[in-house]
């Protein structure tokens, strides 16, 4: 095995054992990148300089036994994270040229625990899409068929992983867009409860349900990243005051006796059949381990995808109205007043699906419509949420697919965005209702793409989650295969 | 309910954003589209539910009033598009 096909624990080890170095793992990683970014583009900018200038401070502190979590594992960061003396774009033309004067905690604490930066990945326009199509920097390519877009928006990070082109990966998740980019190529995916992990200097989508998380090869590499972005910030004021365990101590644990809830309407009709078959193989995993499987209900799903539709461009428009051309961002230059600033910087700033959303958001919070759109999806919004509650009280996880289909053709939804939004009709309900949720893969396509299953979580037992997936990776032994790019 | 063009417009205009005829018939059509899907909230009878407008049911939060460090005015203005001194420029505001 090549070093950039390798985990974090992996390369760990090596470094532990002497038998490698961090300069050595990000050659190998910017090595792989050469052969293979032109056809996926993981990355809108690729940091090498100061990834190999980190690389070699970080064989100092190897030599001197000095070795931390991340100590040079190369990790890409989703553009959306506010990164220093780099460009942040979000994928947007607003952004284009905008350079954070601060890190996002969560880069703060990367860097803290030795990771080496590779680079920011491409991702949908200020995070808005599921195919990572809407980026300014055109799309990125899905790895197991490059006419395949990798899901969205973490579309790059998910990419860059499955690819080699990093060895973990960082990405946001408002609706999905850690989960199911990742379900669509091949890696882990985990979204923390919401409150766990901070989102300062993460450029707000929406508010309410945006959080950040990692995007890695195997369960443990999961639980690895989390043990550094998970904990208390308080420079985000919705971050929670909890107890971090060292989730790396969960995995390996027994789950014989848990009870799994199977909700009958993450199973109705419309969901792929190959998606299905690979999922009930899961099943079959899962009680390989002597966990019990129960049929639940969750009797709101259905609303999940409406309550999204407002909910989301609702915060959206409201955060976005920052972008105004005057403190950073484009400013139109034949602006000639300071109406004409705002309107024309943010008309040619933003794209279509972030101009479709902003209309949307600002229609359905306007004067007279408020309660009927706003109103009444937050409601619905606290339904879906006691369905969760419900079901907890009897259930350890929740197992679902995590997307309804394998990965689309590049093209094939952009002209329909309700098409569009759909696709996350399974992930959505976790950021409503503000749960843990992780996709891990569980199989292929006769095709040859790969499928993931989803597990959720009761609030903040995200030790309990990966426990759960540690065991069922090795129950389910799912034939570990490398995209041919 | 439907929504025209011109209700499209009137949207786009409290967002400050500007859009061609062409942009208007399609992101009503599409719009439409999304608003018949939400339609479906109706169904459903919230009367007397509390509105979640958040996901983790916290209340305010509060810090001390304490002066810390933040962005210096040179890295706050680096990324305005112009500037004057110590200051943000825009267009002249009052006739």
């Amino acid at each position: 095995m090549e070093l950039h096909s390798l985990t974090i624990h992996e390369l760990q080890d090596m470094i532990r054992a002497g038998g490698t170095t961090a300069t050595r793992i990000t050659e190998a990683v910017f090595q792989r990148i050469g052969a293979v970014e032109p056809k996926v583009h993981a990355y809108i900018r690729l940091m090498k300089e100061e990834a190999l200038a980190q690389a070699a401070l970080a064989d100092e502190d190897i030599k001197r036994g000095d070795i931390k979590p991340l100590t040079g594992i190369g990790v890409a960061l989703k553009d959306l994270l506010c990164t220093r003396g780099v460009p942040t774009t979000c994928g947007s033309r607003m952004l284009q040229n905008y350079i954070s004067p601060y890190d996002a905690t969560v880069v703060e604490k990367l860097a803290a625990a030795g990771a080496i930066f590779i680079g920011k990945t491409n991702t949908d326009e200020f995070a808005m899409g599921s195919s990572t199509e809407t980026s300014c920097f055109g799309p990125t390519r899905n790895p197991w068929d490059t006419d395949r877009i990798p899901g969205g928006s973490s579309g790059g990070s998910a990419a860059a992983v499955a690819a080699d082109e990093c060895i973990a990966a960082v990405g946001s998740d408002t609706g999905g867009s850690i989960r199911q980019p990742a379900s669509l190529c091949g890696v882990i995916g985990f979204k923390p409860t919401y409150g766990l992990v901070s989102r300062f200097g993460l450029v707000a989508f929406a508010s309410s349900l945006d959080q950040i998380g990692p995007l890695t090869k195997d369960v443990e590499d999961a639980a690895i990243m989390m043990n550094v972005l998970a904990g208390y910030d308080p420079r985000d004021a919705t971050c929670v005051a909890t107890q971090i365990p060292d989730y790396r101590k969960f995995l390996g644990r027994d789950i014989s006796g848990w009870l799994v809830g199977i909700p009958k309407e993450y199973f109705a009709e419309g969901t792929d059949r190959e998606v299905l078959d690979a999922v009930e193989k899961a099943v079959q995993s899962v009680e390989k381990c002597g966990a019990r499987i129960t049929e639940i209900s969750l009797p709101h799903t259905k609303y999940c995808v409406a309550v999204y539709c407002i909910i989301a461009p609702a915060e959206a428009s409201s955060n976005l109205a920052r972008m105004d051309g005057i403190r950073y961002g484009l400013r139109a230059k034949e602006a000639r007043d300071l109406a004409e600033v705002y309107t024309k910087s943010r008309t040619d700033g933003f794209g279509a699906e972030v101009k479709r959303r902003i209309i949307i958001g600002a229609y359905s919070l306007s004067a007279g419509y408020r309660d009927a759109y706003y109103g009444k999806a937050s409601q619905v919004r606290t339904l879906i949420s006691r369905d969760f509650d419900e079901a907890f009280r009897e259930c350890d996880i929740i197992l679902t697919p995590t997307t309804p289909t394998p990965a689309f053709k590049i093209g094939e939804k952009v002209e329909n965005p309700l098409q569009m939004y759909l696709s996350d009709m399974f992930t959505i309900s976790a950021n409503l209702s503000g749960i843990p949720a992780i996709s891990i893969p569980c199989g292929y396509t006769h095709a040859g793409l790969p499928v993931g299953v989803q597990f959720l979580a009761g609030r903040f037992e995200e030790a309990r989650l990966l426990q759960f997936a540690a065991a069922f990776e090795k129950s389910a032994a799912v034939e570990k295969r490398r995209p041919v790019v | 309910m439907k929504l025209s063009a011109m209700d499209v417009e009137y949207a786009a205009g409290l967002a400050r954003l500007e859009i061609t005829d062409q942009e208007k018939e399609i992101f009503a059509r599409q719009l439409n589209e999304v608003l018949l899907y939400i339609g479906s909230l109706n169904e459903l009878d919230t009367q007397g539910v509390v509105p979640a407008a958040h996901p983790g049911g916290l209340t305010n939060v509060f810090r001390e009033d304490e002066v810390r460090e933040s962005l210096n005015t040179q890295e706050a203005l680096t990324n305005a598009p112009d500037t004057r001194g110590d200051f943000f420029r825009v267009p002249k505001i009052i006739d």
